[in-house]
């Protein structure tokens, strides 16, 4: 059971929480000017990271809000937890 | 030949009396003033408190107590512990309380403790099952992916019946199990797993600096390591020796205030983010469990801190003929000499590959067994040997061990010398007792599990930590450091530093950061403190601990004792190709036991790796899994079971409907009533009826389950507009509209009922399952795409009850309950008034869901019990009759109203469903509307919502069934489409159903067929309504 920093809570356990999948993934603000190619990468193309992934997890049994988290798949380890519309920070190097 | 020795040049052992029985006259942790009394497999025997079912039956001398798992072979205890691999036993209460698979070594003795043996027939002594072992050679490892292929059918009637009768060692209780499990959570400093000498030392250090500590262990004693030694041998501890230091320490750790003792509490998982999963027995050891008792607790403990003292597993020798009963690990030996009291055997002969074996032949000599011979396999002597031989123990370096003999106890051990790799002398040496070491493995599992990284260390032939992953500390023997002054002096650093970080103001996060402490290799720090592990003489110690095997030697050679599994089965699979040690454990099972290869897999792997020429780290441990030892599914359950395992929501209106004989239906977690039959009424006759009932008169019905959200924001028609495909801007404030809800890639998501009730404030409703995840899709959209907005959304599902009042007669039904004009030029057809109703606040909907005249009364939910009984009342007179989910079905399918999940399926476009009405066409963006632009999505041959009309109308088409184009498709053929929706209507007294099929609407008229219970029965393609097409009963 992970323990999430939520940025508006703090520290709270995982089941307070949905995942929302990968995060920085901008709906085009004129779709229709948007070619099949990439409407379909933003539908459907997510990036499958070994490492530091940046994510989006909503907070839902809490205060409802959705923020962003970098997080390393292969260990589980949160580096960061961050708003949304904020700039994920910068990593230093891999997380252990 | 008997024991005396051999030829020339050897010693030979003095024989000493036989001792009297095994059990010593004297010593072990046991309670010899406590007799107990027990049954194996029927017969009685005793024991005394403190035993387990193993050491109370090695004390009545009984040695076999299993047969193994493929080839029925007689077996014994091969360990004291809970890698114990063969001694499996069933353990009865009553016919529910009732537990195979558990190993004799852990099972505690009560007084009554009812124990049978398994996997035979019709008993140990003679086991039919025997037969396995006779026919061996044809049925090595991997040999049913090679046979049971022909003929095809005798699959299912012959092989799969039979193998699987033949197949798994316990029988499994089939009553429900009628204990209590408990769920316990909690948070510590430090977690400190085990409590031999390190974790205790790590528990009292880590206390001593005031942190809060939890120290559980899995014994019902805590001591470890320490409750096998002899209070009578040479070590000390702090000037103390073992076990008097351990009564010292405990005492310590029972008076801190801050410290928890969970004693019987196998940590079995390591989980991410330092949560560890215990599991606390508490009744499983008592004659008379107190009821008020669970019987198990599960906890999960966040420890800020974790030190594992997890301690180490000794290391089997693989030898010809290592699996007889009386065969076991010398560790062992002292175990049951040393806690338990019991001798093991009488004539005893030890084979080892290290120096630890030397105690214990010297301390079961000391007690009375007579020690035939030791055989170390090193070809160079130890220092160990003078003071075997000072003790009239013969010493034998250079050995190997030919074969044994004895079918359900060894008899005799067949040993010989190996000078320059050459079979020199050999001799067969009687014996009811061997003792084979070959080191000892460190305990990675919890460590392995947090998915620390490991090393490997070639001295010790062992992996060890490395780098951690979460917050860890190892300490002990789990880490290499064997001696037990090393080992405390360890754990007490682990603790002390695992209490600092723990309490360090400036800890930040339950993650380590970068650059996680790597403990000091404890290699170098062995080099000093326990010369014996410098030998330079482990190099002989055969990865894999295999001994030499010289053409003389007779047998098979075990490595993994409960799946039955030989060095040749090894050797087999990687002869077959198999390289990876993942694809080996498969192929063989070697590891895949209920010991989850606990005395195996280090030894399977030095096999694999000398077989494939590569080192034991190139070829890798498979990974540890959760969990460490078996554990009771009820204590995952805990206290979610029967009604407590879902929660269950109802309506305001629930206990109304359940008196009045409703038979409800689970709608997600919701309880809905399905029908209301009335005397003996089946749910056919039931719903025609209240079908019938409805469209002459007046139904009501509980909507209270559906959706409700209310978006509310200056900038709320912006946010409704870029959401649903409709156009609100145009809905005027007081109507209400039919809104449809895409997601993005086009399909629809989910539909309802919006009205406006202020220009900034909307009503609106969801399908009962789509509520939640339609309020989620809103906030996702709001919160991080459209964050300029004003908006805020409520979810108002539980605070509105609703009441739907639908039928010809259901404005005079209400009229005189609201205080409100409620006639067709006050509130026409979709439309929306707010008032009160039998002077409650109201928020009255003029909707309808089934085709006729049709109202929804909104009131706060205290209050819909009492509305839905007054309006019953009211209605009376008006023939007013309540309805359930199954009529409402009906009645919406009669009017082609959809329902999203039943008549879609996530791949459905608004045209496909006939609902392109329903988009607002000048909106320059949606959620949906790009992805209707593709061409796909524009297809002509898309499956469109339909009508189904069935040729015989008293035929109904099954939900779910295909739609073929032709009566005589072959079997298989693509289909046209299938049927989402069928009923029979007792209004329109004939059978009608709903249907995606391909491109369906330009197919009106034709027929297609159905394939249904063997026969194609034949349907007409109509528009998707059937009853009053032009909405005329709405409008009255």
């Amino acid at each position: 059971m992970l323990l999430i920093d939520c940025p508006y809570c703090g520290e709270r356990p995982e089941p307070e929480f949905v995942y929302g999948g990968q995060a920085h993934i901008a709906r085009p603000a004129q779709p229709a000017d948007v070619s099949t190619e990439s409407w379909t990468d933003f539908l459907y193309r997510r990036e499958n990271t070994r490492g530091l992934h940046a994510e989006r997890w909503r907070h839902t049994h809490g205060c409802g809000r959705f923020f962003n988290a970098l997080r390393d798949t292969t260990t589980d380890h949160f580096l960061a937890t961050y708003r949304v519309g904020e700039a994920p920070p910068v990593a230093k190097g891999k997380a252990s | 030949m008997s024991g005396h020795g051999v030829e020339d040049g050897h010693a030979v052992a003095k024989e000493h009396a036989p001792a009297d029985g095994p059990r010593t006259a004297t010593g072990g942790r046991i309670d010899r003033s406590r007799a107990l009394n027990f049954s194996f497999d029927g017969r009685s025997y005793s024991g005394y408190a403190g035993d387990t079912l193993a050491s109370a039956l090695l004390a009545n001398d009984v040695h076999l107590m299993a047969r193994s798992f493929k080839y029925h072979r007689p077996r014994g205890v091969l360990a004291a512990g809970p890698e114990e691999p063969n001694a499996l036993v069933t353990v009865r209460r009553d016919d529910r309380r009732y537990t195979p698979n558990l190993r004799a070594t852990q099972v505690e003795l009560y007084e009554g403790l009812e124990a049978h043996s398994q996997n035979r027939w019709p008993g140990l002594a003679f086991d039919v099952g025997a037969i396995n072992d006779l026919i061996a050679p044809f049925i090595p490892a991997g040999f049913y992916y090679k046979t049971f292929m022909w003929p095809r059918r005798a699959w299912r009637d012959v092989y799969e019946p039979r193998i699987r009768a033949a197949a798994g060692l316990g029988r499994a209780p089939t009553e429900p199990d009628p204990d209590r499990y408990a769920a316990r959570y909690a948070h510590c400093d430090v977690l400190v797993v085990g409590a031999g000498p390190a974790g205790l030392a790590a528990a009292a250090a880590a206390a001593g600096t005031g942190a809060r500590v939890i120290l559980c262990d899995e014994q019902a004693e805590l001591g470890g390591s320490l409750l096998a030694e002899s209070p009578h041998g040479p070590s000390r501890v702090d000037g103390r020796a073992p076990h008097e230091w351990l009564a010292h320490t405990l005492a310590t750790l029972a008076g801190s205030p801050h410290v928890r003792l969970l004693t019987r509490t196998t940590a079995f998982g390591y989980f991410p983010h330092n949560i560890l999963g215990l599991n606390e027995r508490l009744t499983d050891h008592l004659a008379e469990p107190d009821p008020e008792l669970p019987r198990e607790r599960q906890w999960q403990v966040r420890a800020r801190e974790v030190v594992l003292a997890a301690g180490a597993i000794e290391r089997p020798l693989v030898f010809p003929g290592n699996d007889r009963p009386g065969i076991m690990l010398a560790g062992a030996a002292r175990t049951w000499l040393n806690r338990y009291g019991v001798r093991a055997g009488r004539r005893a002969v030890v084979v080892s590959a290290v120096d630890e074996a030397y105690t214990a032949a010297i301390e079961l000599q000391q007690s009375g067994v007579f020690v035939a011979a030791i055989a170390d396999v090193r070809p160079r002597e130890s220092a160990c040997a003078e003071l075997a031989r000072a003790a009239g123990i013969p010493v034998f370096p250079g050995a190997t061990v030919l074969g044994t003999q004895g079918r359900r106890r060894v008899e005799a051990i067949e040993l010989g010398q190996l000078h320059a790799g050459e079979l020199g002398m050999r001799f067969l040496q009687s014996c009811d007792l061997v003792l084979m070491t070959g080191g000892f493995t460190p305990s990675v599992h919890l460590y392995s599990q947090s998915r620390g990284k490991l090393r490997w260390d070639e001295p010790l032939q062992s992996f060890l930590p490395d780098t951690p992953a979460e917050r860890v500390r190892c300490a002990g023997a789990c880490r290499g450091i064997f001696a037990l002054a090393a080992a405390i002096t360890d754990g007490a650093e682990a603790g002390v530093a695992a209490a600092r970080e723990a309490t360090d103001p400036a800890r930040r996060g339950v993650c380590p950061s970068g650059g996680q402490v790597r403990q000091v290799a404890p290699s170098s720090r062995q080099a000093v403190a326990d010369p014996a592990l410098a030998d330079p003489t482990l190099a002989a110690r055969r990865v894999g601990n295999t001994l030499p095997r010289p053409k003389e030697a007779r047998g098979r050679a075990f490595v993994d004792w409960q799946n039955d599994v030989t060095t040749k089965d090894l050797e087999l699979a990687t002869r077959e190709g198999f390289r990876s040690i993942e694809h080996v454990k498969r192929y063989t099972t070697t590891g895949m036991a209920t010991d989850q290869g606990k005395t195996s897999n280090l030894n399977a792997l030095g096999i694999v790796a000398r077989t494939l020429g590569k080192s034991p780290p190139q070829v890798g441990l498979t990974t540890f899994r959760m969990p460490y030892t078996p554990v009771s599914f009820g204590a995952f359950a805990g206290p979610a079971r029967g009604e407590l395992f879902d929660p269950v929501r109802t309506t305001a209106m629930h206990e109304w409907a359940a008196a009045h004989g409703a038979v409800f239906e689970d709608v997600g977690m919701w309880k809905r009533a399905r029908y209301f039959p009335r005397g003996e009424e089946d749910m056919h006759t039931a719903v025609a009826r209240e079908c019938r009932a409805v469209r002459s008169h007046c139904g009501i019905f509980d909507a209270s389950t559906l959706g409700k959200i209310e978006v509310v924001g200056k900038d709320a028609v912006t946010f409704m507009n870029r959401l649903y495909v409709n156009a609100w801007d145009r809905l005027a404030v007081g109507r209400a509209r039919y809104g449809v809800l895409l997601r993005d890639d086009g399909f629809v998501y989910d539909d309802g009922v919006v009205a406006r009730l202020a220009e900034d404030r909307f009503h609106v409703t969801t399908t009962t399952g789509g509520a939640a995840r339609v309020l989620a899709l809103m906030e996702d959209y709001l919160q991080t795409e459209w964050s300029d907005l004003s908006v805020w959304l409520t979810s108002t599902t539980e605070q509105w009850a609703v009441i739907a009042v639908q039928g010809p007669n259901a404005r005079r039904v209400l009229a005189d309950l609201v205080n409100i004009d409620i006639t067709t030029a006050a509130m026409p057809h979709m439309s929306v008034a707010s008032g009160r109703i039998c002077d409650v606040p109201m928020r009255l909907f003029r909707v309808s869901f089934t085709g006729e005249l049709g109202f929804e009364v909104n009131v706060p939910a205290d209050f819909g019990s009492s509305v839905w009984q007054a309006i019953c009342s009211a209605g009376e007179r008006q023939g007013i009759t309540p309805y359930g989910t199954e009529s409402m079905h009906v009645l919406r399918a009669e009017k082609g109203y959809l329902i999203v999940g039943q008549d879609t399926d996530g791949t459905v476009t608004p045209e496909d469903a006939g609902l392109a009405w329903a988009i607002g066409k000048n909106k320059p963006d949606f959620v949906g509307k790009r992805s209707l632009q593709r061409p796909a999505m524009q297809s002509t041959d898309r499956r469109h919502l339909v009508g189904l009309a069935t040729r015989d109308p008293q035929v109904v088409l099954e939900e779910g069934a295909q739609v073929m184009e032709d009566e005589r498709s072959p079997v298989p053929s693509r289909p046209l489409g299938h049927v989402t929706s069928s009923y029979h209507s007792a209004v329109l007294t004939r059978s009608i159903a709903l249907g995606l099929i391909a491109g369906g609407r330009s197919r009106v008229g034709q027929t297609v067929y159905v394939p249904q219970h063997g026969v194609m029965v034949p349907a007409e393609v109509t528009a998707a309504v059937f009853y009053d097409p032009k909405g005329a009963r709405l409008d009255a």
